[in-house]
């Protein structure tokens, strides 16, 4: 085979551009792993989310000013799966006497009247493969505050943390820096009095913590 | 290729009288000059249309591969469920279709690989269709595992892929080696392939006449100008290649029989499983080649370049791999009764009386008995009845892969869990599909680009070894044997 003109079946200018070429096919490489790495992460997609709600209730103020326990609300978060969003009746119970002329009530008094409830929107929204149950993780003595954040501060909740499969196995693999003594659980200034995986590694030892990672623990 | 040009003393020089010439053996007919060889084969790409009997094959088998998406749409769109596979057979055809050809894709690497560290020259007029052959029969296996996973769209679940649900494949699982196992066989098999293509493609492209043509073969010869650099990387780079590839031969099939050996289903849990699984591979991958390189050969006249002599080589290659899977099928029953463990027992007597006893049978008369016909000169040359035999061939290690997957699962431990394997319509067309897709990229290999490895075929021609003509003496100064010397 000789060199000829027929070898060169392509113009010289082509050398460049597989320069180009290259550059922008290892360039579209990184853009497109971090955009799946970041971009599509639930901590990029899911933290932050905060629903303007049908009223304007603040948990800063029950939860935070009031201090309300948060079960006074919730209260099937010990013995369900479900931590009850409360009907109406419960908003009643100090309303049918407190504030009852506000303006940001009113939503709550229509619902009274009417018996419609409230169609509050859901804020923490695990996929419907999930199986969570809330008690599980409260009676042995996984704060409120460790998945929710500082409820106690927020005018209108918004997910504070990624309820990422890989985020709900890191505790699963070493629950020890997020286990408190169970009458804490509601609690959201209870800080541990050493250091918190010294605490938590008692508190699993005693009771015999050791959750599973199977896939049918929470897949079932 | 090319690296042993000097005359080669025959090993076995006892049986040879000292003042005997060694003639190398001649491994085309016809036309012996280089460039009656390009001519030949370039023909069949250049000609202005194919046969007829290709136009024909190709409307059958691109139908059936159509029929191939249909069925795998309708899997993807409604679920496993319409396949056979139900309690207690959930390795159905599924399984069954993807041993059977990844076994088939064995015979290309070994003919590339090992044959041409094995100095095999005969190797070089069969050992690009065979490595084709070999990728088009991995394309039809790999499909397999990726849809019979049920949710397809989470496939990637199979690579260990860094992942918000910290999810990680079980590397203790030889399911997870096979996906390796496959996924590296075949990118080494397109990396062989294609690199032993580029000299050819380089002819081509000056041969080209239409700028499409001479552009899109120049594309991929990748800027080959056939410089002797370039002739020395290439071959030094495709040695390498044949190492790297020549493990693979024997571990792809190990890692695929590891998916039954490592369980500990009664059948399945034998450690004869890897050698027996390659052999078989081999068995089958040389019966599809010669099915499909007898018609070919003859439908594009390259009868010269691929002889008789290469497809009864390829013969003995079939009659030596069914007598050792025939031996591993004796082995099993034999282990079965010394090991004493009845359920194993039960497993092997199953098999052979038992409701799949049919199969079996068949298994045994395709893959025992009838390649035991090539001991015989003239079945063995002859394209009719070789053929034949290699059909049955194939259809017996279907079988076998059938009854391996299918007996053992259908009845195991629990009788109250027995139950037996139907297949549905959409099995039987998903399979025949496969075959459709199989022979469409074969044909469209045989139309577009050079069936046979022009370059490598050159170096077995007499122009290619000049210095024969000074005779036996000249030929002995550079001879490496000292037998030869002392002449």
């Amino acid at each position: 085979m000789k060199p000829g003109p027929s070898n060169n079946v392509f113009p010289r200018w082509l050398n460049r551009l597989r320069i180009v070429l290259g550059a922008g096919a290892a360039f579209g490489g990184v853009y497109v792993v971090t955009l799946f790495a970041y971009g599509a992460s639930p901590k990029t997609l899911n933290v932050g989310f905060a629903p303007e709600q049908p009223v304007a209730f603040s948990h800063a103020l029950h939860a935070g000013e009031l201090a309300l326990d948060c079960r006074y609300c919730h209260t099937t978060v010990e013995l369900g799966a479900r931590a009850a969003v409360p009907p109406t009746e419960t908003c009643m119970n100090c309303h049918a006497r407190i504030r009852t002329q506000s303006e940001a009530l009113a939503p709550i008094v229509a619902s009274w009247t009417t018996g419609e409830p409230v169609h509050w929107k859901r804020v923490h929204d695990l996929p419907d493969y999930v199986y969570f149950d809330h008690s599980a993780h409260v009676t042995r003595g996984v704060g409120c505050v460790t998945c929710h954040g500082r409820i106690d501060t927020m005018d209108r909740v918004r997910q504070e943390q990624p309820l990422s499969m890989g985020w709900c196995l890191d505790c699963h693999r070493d629950p020890t820096p997020n286990l408190r003594p169970p009458q804490f659980a509601t609690s959201m200034e209870w800080q541990p009095d050493k250091p918190a995986r010294e605490l938590g590694a008692e508190l699993a030892r005693a009771r015999n913590i050791r959750p599973s990672t199977d896939c049918s623990t929470c897949h079932r | 290729m090319g690296s042993a040009h000097g005359p080669i003393s025959v090993g076995s020089a006892g049986t040879q009288s000292r003042g005997e010439v060694w003639t190398r053996p001649v491994l085309v007919d016809g036309d012996q000059s280089l460039g009656a060889v390009t001519r030949r084969v370039c023909d069949v790409v250049e000609a202005p249309k194919p046969p007829r009997a290709w136009y024909i094959a190709i409307t059958i088998s691109a139908s059936l591969t159509l029929m191939l998406f249909g069925m795998v749409v309708y899997l993807i769109a409604t679920g496993v469920g319409v396949w056979g596979n139900t309690n207690p057979v959930f390795w159905g055809w599924d399984i069954v279709n993807f041993v059977f050809w990844v076994g088939i894709a064995h015979a290309g690497t070994l003919i590339s690989a090992i044959l041409f560290l094995l100095r095999q020259k005969w190797r070089t007029s069969v050992n690009r269709a065979a490595e084709a052959m070999t990728l088009f029969a991995v394309c039809c296996a790999g499909m397999y595992p990726a849809i019979h996973v049920g949710r397809i769209w989470v496939a990637y679940w199979l690579f260990p892929l860094p992942n918000q649900m910290q999810m990680w494949p079980n590397f203790r699982s030889p399911l997870l080696w096979d996906v390796f196992a496959v996924s590296t066989y075949a990118t080494v098999s397109l990396l062989f392939w294609y690199m032993g293509l580029v000299p050819d493609l380089a002819t081509l492209r000056d041969r080209a006449v239409t700028p499409l043509r001479r552009r899109l073969y120049g594309f991929f010869a990748l800027g080959w100008r056939g410089s002797a650099r370039h002739w020395q990387r290439f071959e030094r780079a495709y040695l390498i290649l044949a190492a790297l590839a020549t493990p693979l031969v024997l571990s792809v099939h190990s890692v695929v029989s590891f998916d039954f050996a490592v369980s500990q289903v009664p059948g399945w849990h034998t450690t004869i499983f890897p050698p027996y699984f390659v052999a078989g591979a081999i068995f089958s991958g040389f019966a599809m080649v010669v099915t499909i390189m007898v018609p070919a050969r003859e439908l594009f006249g390259l009868r010269d370049l691929v002889t008789m002599k290469h497809l009864e080589n390829m013969n003995k290659v079939i009659l030596a791999t069914g007598s050792m899977v025939g031996l591993a099928y004796a082995t099993e029953f034999f282990i079965a009764w010394y090991g004493g463990n009845a359920f194993e027992r039960f497993t092997f007597l199953n098999r052979a009386l038992g409701p799949y006893a049919w199969a079996y049978w068949i298994m045994i008369f395709c893959n025992v008995v009838a390649p035991q016909f090539f001991w015989s000169k003239s079945i063995r040359t002859n394209p009719w009845l070789m053929v034949g035999v290699c059909i049955l061939v194939n259809v017996g290690m279907w079988f076998e892969r059938f009854v391996i997957v299918v007996t053992s699962l259908s009845r195991d431990y629990l009788p109250s869990a027995w139950g037996y394997f139907k297949p549905t319509p959409i099995d039987i067309c998903t399979f025949i599909g496969t075959l459709g897709l199989f022979f469409t990229l074969f044909l469209l290999f045989c139309r577009y680009l050079p069936m046979v490895a022009i370059a490598e075929v050159k170096t077995v021609l007499p122009d290619a070894h000049a210095h024969d003509e000074h005779g036996h003496a000249g030929g002995a100064a550079h001879g490496r044997s000292p037998e030869v010397q002392h002449v």
